[in-house]
């Protein structure tokens, strides 16, 4: 056999097993939520059967209609819930949003005292766990009279997400030539109008990205919320996970359902957001 | 149309000053090409005018009004960036029809203003495309075009040119010089290629280290430098530049070679002096290869031994060995020389520049 055609049956080799390989980690990727929607339609006995029933045997609808059931015949306030998170998280993300661009546009354009402390300041933020800061805000939030609020849970997640929003977009405008807002205000713009036509749009993929991390850290959050919310008017549906827990049972297939209902927007979000997510927008703006 | 002066403007960042009181005065539709190695002030000086750099000290004028506290957009000017600065999500028409837009023009008076200048610069069929899928050249041209729209006063050009390749240069050269010649703007440009700025300019501004050199016609600058620097600058290859001290009435080099002191400078020097002497390469040839421009008694005849050459087809560049230096000549009408050559060689003295050695200063008073 000659080297070409070894040099191409290895290359076909190769590709085989890189396939066989990504195969395998989608797998171990998707396999979770795949089992979440799945056990979301069986029973019980079946979900907590030992051996496991890999293959469903009976596919119900049950555990969704029950939830929608009202009090009493297993359901629960999922409305509310989901009002309370989307509320919760849209507001946060939005406020998250304005202070990230602010932020990052600063960041990337000006230069200012002891700017880079600052900035490593704010990212050691994101070094603490949440959780820690579960106690001391419990009490902050006792005194201030905000605990099982909206207005409470939005704060707290307004802060968690600055950092993160700020470092994200700030490498977006980093990349926007300066001279394009510079051409702009040459163009007729003020530094306002240059900022809205002409940067805005261009790091606009990296303003969704930290859009979607923002909303997703707030919608799935647990911790923090299980601890600042008391009641319907505040619980968001990480928490309302927990009324299907019991003194000395878990509904499990209850909870994959609500599981599976607090998945769908945001996926469906991330499938909107996701065609704005196209990089190299900036291409074609300077030099060759 | 309008006037730009520029009156003692200085450029500070914190402490470090970086252009130092420039004065300057250019006319009304006058093209004027600041020139300057890298880290001159050049690029400083004109984002300056555009707008985009706060002015530190001193007054600049457009039009004789005073505007160094305007913003770039009430200072009626256009600028063509070196990177052209082409806006990647606005097609080729928006971009040109933009700063309209922000003047609040409605789309049906945009759209002819847009397809004229599209015209001018042959962009026409390139209208609807994106910055990302036109060639250097085309976005130089739809750069330009952005310009024209916007019908300024001044035009300002930050090294439109050195994106692209040699040819494309050459090309837009032409295409520059054509437009000036076509909307009879003021036009500052800068640049730090000499050939752009000997073509295409009325007036030169040589700088260095934030002060201004010279200020002159092309041929001035070439022909009466009036410094130094100016003269190694300007021209290409550079100007013979080398020391040397006066006696005898005679130049003498470092390893005490001689050259006659050219005329028009013995009443300027005195004996002991010490001088840089320049001499372009045009005016240094082997004997029948060259043209003198002065009277014969001016050429000074000096067999030279040759070490290089630079063959360019039309003529060769000529290395040779002299007063312990080496120095370059031209020679038309080339025959090949081999290194090693000793050949006699004319020195053109009435072309000699003599510079103070100490301020570089030329003594051609």
């Amino acid at each position: 056999m000659n080297e070409n055609a070894k040099a191409r049956i290895n290359g076909i080799l190769l590709s085989i097993a890189h396939k066989i390989g990504l195969f395998l980690a989608m797998t171990v990727i998707c396999l979770p939520g795949l089992w979440i929607v799945l056990a979301s339609f069986r029973p019980t006995v079946e979900i907590m059967a030992k051996p496991p029933v890999w293959i469903p045997q009976d596919l119900s609808l049950d555990a969704y209609v029950a939830m929608f059931s009202g009090v009493g015949q297993g359901g629960i306030p999922v409305i509310e819930y989901f009002r309370n998170s989307l509320i919760i998280s849209v507001t946060s993300t939005a406020i998250a949003l304005a202070i990230g661009m602010a932020g990052g546009y600063a960041f990337a354009r000006f230069r200012f005292r002891a700017k880079s402390s600052i900035f490593l300041g704010l990212m050691l933020t994101r070094t603490v766990p949440g959780i820690a800061l579960s106690l001391p805000l419990f009490f902050v939030y006792s005194k201030l009279g905000i605990i099982d609020t909206h207005f409470g849970l939005i704060m707290a997640y307004v802060a968690l997400n600055v950092p993160f929003t700020i470092w994200l977009i700030d490498g977006f405008f980093r990349q926007v030539p300066k001279d394009l807002a510079e051409a702009a205000q040459i163009d007729g713009c003020t530094r306002w109008q240059a900022f809205w036509q002409v940067e805005f749009p261009l790091a606009g993929p990296g303003i969704a990205s930290a859009g979607i991390f923002a909303f997703l850290t707030s919608w799935n959050e647990f911790a923090l919320a299980s601890q600042l919310t008391r009641s319907v008017n505040s619980k968001t549906l990480p928490v309302g996970l927990l009324d299907y827990t019991a003194e000395f049972t878990i509904d499990w297939r209850g909870m994959c359902a609500l599981a599976v209902i607090m998945i769908i927007p945001a996926l469906v979000l991330t499938f909107i957001v996701q065609k704005h997510l196209v990089s190299g927008l900036t291409s074609g703006a300077v030099k060759g | 149309m309008a006037t730009v002066s520029l009156e003692k403007l200085v450029k500070r960042y914190g402490a470090v000053e970086v252009v130092h009181g420039i004065d300057l005065e250019v006319a009304d539709r006058e093209f004027i090409a600041l020139v300057g190695p890298s880290g001159c002030g050049k690029s400083t000086t004109l984002r300056m005018i555009a707008g985009l750099e706060p002015i530190s000290g001193g007054n600049l004028k457009i039009g004789g009004k005073i505007v160094n506290d305007l913003p770039p957009r009430s200072r009626n000017l256009a600028m063509v960036f070196q990177s052209y600065a082409l806006y990647p999500h606005m097609t080729v028409r928006e971009n040109m029809g933009f700063s309209l837009k922000i003047a609040g023009q409605k789309p049906e008076e945009i759209a002819p203003q847009v397809e004229e200048a599209a015209k001018t610069l042959d962009l026409t069929h390139l209208l609807d495309r994106r910055p990302s899928q036109l060639s250097g050249g085309q976005r130089q041209r739809v750069a330009m075009g952005r310009a024209i729209v916007r019908n300024p006063e001044v035009f300002l050009f930050d090294e439109p040119l050195s994106n692209l390749d040699a040819k494309l240069r050459t090309q837009m050269r032409v295409e520059i010089k054509k437009l000036h010649a076509k909307v009879q703007s003021t036009v500052i440009y800068v640049t730090h290629d000499q050939v752009e700025a000997m073509t295409l300019a009325d007036r030169i501004v040589i700088m260095r280290d934030g002060y201004i050199e010279q200020v002159g016609t092309p041929e001035d600058v070439f022909q009466r430098p009036q410094s130094k620097f100016v003269a190694g600058f300007i021209g290409s290859p550079p100007m013979n530049l080398k020391d040397a001290e006066v006696a005898d009435g005679q130049l003498v080099f470092e390893n005490g070679d001689r050259l006659p002191l050219p005329a028009r400078f013995r009443e300027r020097v005195t004996a002991g002096q010490k001088v840089t002497f320049g001499l372009r390469p045009d005016d240094l040839y082997p004997a029948g290869h060259g043209i003198h421009s002065g009277e014969d008694a001016d050429v000074h005849d000096q067999d030279l031994r040759v070490i290089l050459t630079e063959p360019l087809g039309n003529e060769t560049l000529v290395f040779s060995d002299f007063g312990g230096a080496e120095w370059v000549g031209r020679m038309l009408n080339p025959r090949r020389l081999t290194p090693g050559d000793t050949l006699p060689f004319c020195f053109d003295l009435s072309q000699a520049h003599l510079f103070d050695r100490d301020s570089g200063r030329t003594l051609r008073g």
